[in-house]
């Protein structure tokens, strides 16, 4: 039960670190200043909502491990987030396609997980919800004005929306470890999500202009651990300062 | 960008019961784009609780060169300041 609540907060904390982290790699490369500071705002507020899953992960499993120690020494199997928030950023509508694709998913999903049963889980999603729900009003806000921009903005945002389509189902998959704690009440059972994300995500694409991507192939893999080949180039980034200097401290 | 964005002015209040204050300017394309940019740029560090965003062309502003015509005139005179009463000591805030 320990244990498997404890990979639980590990599947919800790792999407928002490799979110985070690849949206703080737009710190001062950002298309201009305001959606710069606004894509690390973002990258900041993820951040800070791993702090709390990654303390309370470090409670439960009860050991010398600190949030530190889960964030940057695990090895790149032991990393559970979705394929989806691992993508590079390769240009600034594929980074607003992956982030709104994701966005929708966390919305819903923090609605649910406000009803835990687990009240850490529960208030740390009644905190982060405020957060996402800006970050979902700012993607969507992108994805409509790229689909309904300029032809090139338009074909662009049509072009990440169909590449990244592909990530999306695995969002509703369980683990084994969110089957025991779904029926514990303390996780979300994604599977219920799914109908309502395609809706709200084809509202938004239609609103934007652009086609549902009809494709019914999909990846999937990172929630076993089994990643795409982007994410061990992040780790290694992410991971650099505590492998070159462990322990250091600023 | 080759084409900038329109330029905006950010007003915002940082206190309900204050004045919305200039903070500063930023670009945006829309009036809804420059209150986000705004939020993010400027209420990041719990600045403020509203903001106003008016495209910077919609503001007029005087001429420096104008400056000894529109305010030197006021600088002799004193008078209109209300400094010449004598205020009885029961009055107090004034």
């Amino acid at each position: 039960m320990k244990e498997q609540l404890y990979k639980y907060i590990l599947g919800i904390a790792d999407n928002s670190l490799i979110l985070g982290q690849r949206m703080g790699e737009l710190c001062g490369h950002g298309p201009s200043l305001e959606t710069d500071i606004a894509c690390t705002n973002i990258s900041l507020d993820l951040f800070g909502q791993v702090r709390s899953y990654y303390q309370y992960a470090a409670k439960i499993a009860g050991d010398n491990r600190t949030e530190d120690d889960i964030a940057m020494l695990r090895k790149e199997r032991e990393y559970v987030n979705v394929l989806l928030v691992e993508q590079p950023n390769t240009d600034f509508a594929y980074i607003m396609a992956r982030h709104f694709l994701f966005d929708m998913y966390h919305y819903m999903f923090l609605q649910e997980l406000q009803k835990s049963q687990d009240l850490t889980l529960s208030a740390i999603a009644t905190k982060s919800i405020k957060e996402v729900s800006y970050h979902l009003r700012f993607s969507s806000d992108w994805i409509k004005r790229l689909g309904d921009g300029t032809e090139e903005s338009h074909s662009r945002i049509k072009n990440s929306i169909d590449d990244l389509w592909t990530y999306t189902d695995e969002l509703f998959h369980l683990t084994d470890a969110d089957k025991v704690m779904v029926n514990e009440g303390v996780g979300v059972d994604v599977t219920k999500l799914k109908d309502t994300y395609y809706t709200k995500v084809s509202e938004i694409l239609q609103e934007a202009t652009l086609e549902v991507p009809e494709s019914k192939y999909f990846q999937k893999g990172g929630k076993q651990g089994i990643h795409t080949e982007h994410l061990g180039y992040l780790l290694a980034e992410l991971q650099y300062m505590q492998r070159a200097y462990p322990n250091m401290e600023w | 960008m080759k084409k900038n964005w329109p330029l905006w002015e950010v007003f915002v209040r940082s206190k309900n019961g204050l004045e919305h204050r200039h903070f500063g300017s930023l670009h945006a394309v829309d009036a809804e784009m420059a209150l986000e940019n705004a939020r993010d740029v400027y209420t990041r560090r719990n600045e403020g609780v509203s903001i106003w965003v008016v495209e910077s062309k919609h503001i007029t502003a005087s001429n420096p060169e104008h400056n000894g015509e529109l305010f030197e005139p006021a600088q002799d005179k004193v008078y209109r300041h209300p400094t010449f009463y004598n205020l009885p000591d029961e009055i107090k805030h004034m």
